[in-house]
């Protein structure tokens, strides 16, 4: 009975994320459309409201082309690769007080290791499409996610440290109801080197080097299509909503809220990540890309020092004032 | 039951996988099949309760290591520039090396006797997780240990540094030094 109604609550899931995927291309086409004083998505139903789903329907009856000369079976496999991981990232997010898949105890440690694994989906399929553009944008996205795994993860020592615990729920109840309890202050420092790379791991501008379509046609997926192309995009819509949720989770204060809300609990976890959601689209809208060695530079050379200064002060204030 | 079943589950695919990363042709197959073993390793610290470990074993194997080893397999073009001799004159020779190796892991294992149990049961870690149970006692009980593998570390920083210095000094002033013929052949 309880594995039915974890299947049942796994279910839901899926199909909760799947829709927000859809219309959180929807939500980013019109933000970008009004910033550019256009119209957006117009055509389908109301304000073009149906057009995530017949963009879904398209790419679910394109066909489905596999390159001659590429490597079989790591080429189908990287979008799966892609996707599941990031999906697995999922359960053990809290989206309200109780509501989580998976209260396991080394929660945010598990997110980095499915987010680092879902960077081989990216250099697979990079490297199976046996196509130079594709190949170079898994080679980019490779250094990319390496170097600001490193400053991302060192950017959460200090709320770790200051919650004491790995496990997402707690951190959120170490946050406490104030305003003035959520990490955001203590932890300024941490907080944009964590935003900083949380774009670049996310291959959002402007950091989209991976995919830079100027320059790489559509880098690592520029070889794919329907719905393994879909998958792609899938991923990495999921892979923002994760970066956001630990966002909010790490330095917003997670579920809590001025009031708490009678019926559906996770309303303001929901409303803190399309804040997130929201900051990243206006940041696409708004900035030009990197250059690779700037990137290079900015992630060694000013992020991972900030980070490391960011733990040793935390840890020398934690210890003097307890 | 479940235990036993997960157990056997992981133990074999960490064969089997083992067997494939040696065996295949395909480079970056072998990685993969690398990768797929340390996650079954993962799978095999979570079943002795060693949450923590399983995770690191997946953030620095997994997301670090074997990437990092995927980046120098594509930057080589393997056919042109890896040409091993064997290192014994036959094959069969190897074969029976590597045969008489295993029969005498084999013999070993009678030998093998169980440790006294320490203060850690698997309730008490339990109770303090796991994770704060092994920094705890790395950082007090076994902190020389720990501060010597941490200057060891430190010092294999310290001579890729110098290396890599010395790379650059001696091909001109930092420009890339990679011709455009990376990778076509290693994905064939």
């Amino acid at each position: 009975m309880d594995i039915l109604l974890m299947l049942l609550w796994i279910v839901i899931l899926v199909v909760v994320i799947m829709l927000h995927v859809a219309y959180a291309t929807y939500f980013e086409r019109k933000i970008i459309g009004h910033m550019q004083v256009r119209l957006g998505p117009m055509r389908v139903g109301w304000h073009g409201l149906l057009q995530p789903i017949a963009d879904g329907v398209k790419s679910f009856f394109k066909e489905d082309i596999i390159p001659e000369n590429a490597d079989r079976s790591t080429f189908l496999a990287a979008p799966i690769i892609c996707l599941t991981a990031m999906m697995t990232a999922l359960a053990v997010l809290p989206f309200a007080k109780g509501w989580v898949l998976a209260d396991i105890d080394i929660g945010l440690l598990f997110i980095f290791a499915m987010s680092s694994l879902a960077s081989y989906g990216v250099v697979l399929a990079g490297w199976s499409s046996n196509s130079k553009y594709s190949f170079l944008g898994g080679m980019r996205s490779m250094a990319q996610v390496i170097s600001y795994e490193i400053s991302m993860g060192l950017s959460l020592v200090g709320v770790m440290l200051l919650a004491g615990s790995l496990n997402l729920s707690a951190i959120v109840e170490a946050q406490g109801d104030r305003f003035l309890g959520m990490y955001l202050l203590p932890q300024c420092i941490g907080f944009f080197v964590f935003f900083i790379s949380m774009l670049a791991e996310t291959n959002r501008v402007p950091f989209d080097l991976p995919e830079a379509e100027t320059e790489l046609v559509s880098g690592y997926s520029t070889e794919y299509s329907g719905m393994r192309y879909a998958i792609f995009f899938m991923a990495e819509y999921i892979g923002m909503m994760v970066m956001a949720s630990i966002g909010t989770v790490c330095f917003l204060g997670g579920w809590n809220g001025p009031f708490p809300v009678p019926f559906f609990p996770p309303l303001w976890f929901v409303l803190k990540v399309y804040l997130f959601m929201f900051v990243f689209i206006w940041i696409r809208a708004t900035l030009p890309r990197y250059r690779y060695d700037q990137l290079m530079g900015l992630g060694w050379k000013l992020l991972i020092p900030l980070a490391l200064a960011n733990i040793v002060l935390t840890a020398c204030l934690k210890a003097i004032l307890a | 039951m479940f235990l036993q079943l997960f157990f056997a589950y992981c133990a074999l695919m960490i064969v089997a996988s083992g067997l494939l990363a040696i065996s295949l042709r395909n480079p970056v197959h072998c990685v993969l099949m690398v990768l797929v073993l340390f996650f079954h390793m993962a799978g095999l610290y979570l079943t002795l309760n060693a949450e923590f470990l399983a995770a690191v074993q997946i953030i620095v194997y997994a997301g670090a290591i074997l990437v990092l080893y995927l980046f120098v397999l594509f930057l080589v073009s393997l056919r042109e520039e890896l040409h091993l001799n064997g290192f014994v004159p036959n094959a069969w020779l190897g074969r029976i090396i590597a045969a008489g190796l295993a029969v005498l892991l084999l013999a070993i294992i009678p030998a093998f006797i169980l440790g006294e149990k320490g203060e850690w049961t698997v309730e008490a870690v339990r109770q303090v997780t796991h994770t704060k149970a092994l920094g705890q006692e790395l950082f007090t009980t076994y902190l020389l240990p720990f501060e010597i593998a941490g200057l060891i570390l430190l010092v294999a920083l310290i001579g890729g540094l110098v290396l890599a210095r010395r790379d650059q000094a001696g091909s001109g002033d930092g420009v890339d030094p990679e011709p455009a013929t990376i990778g076509k052949e290693v994905s064939q």
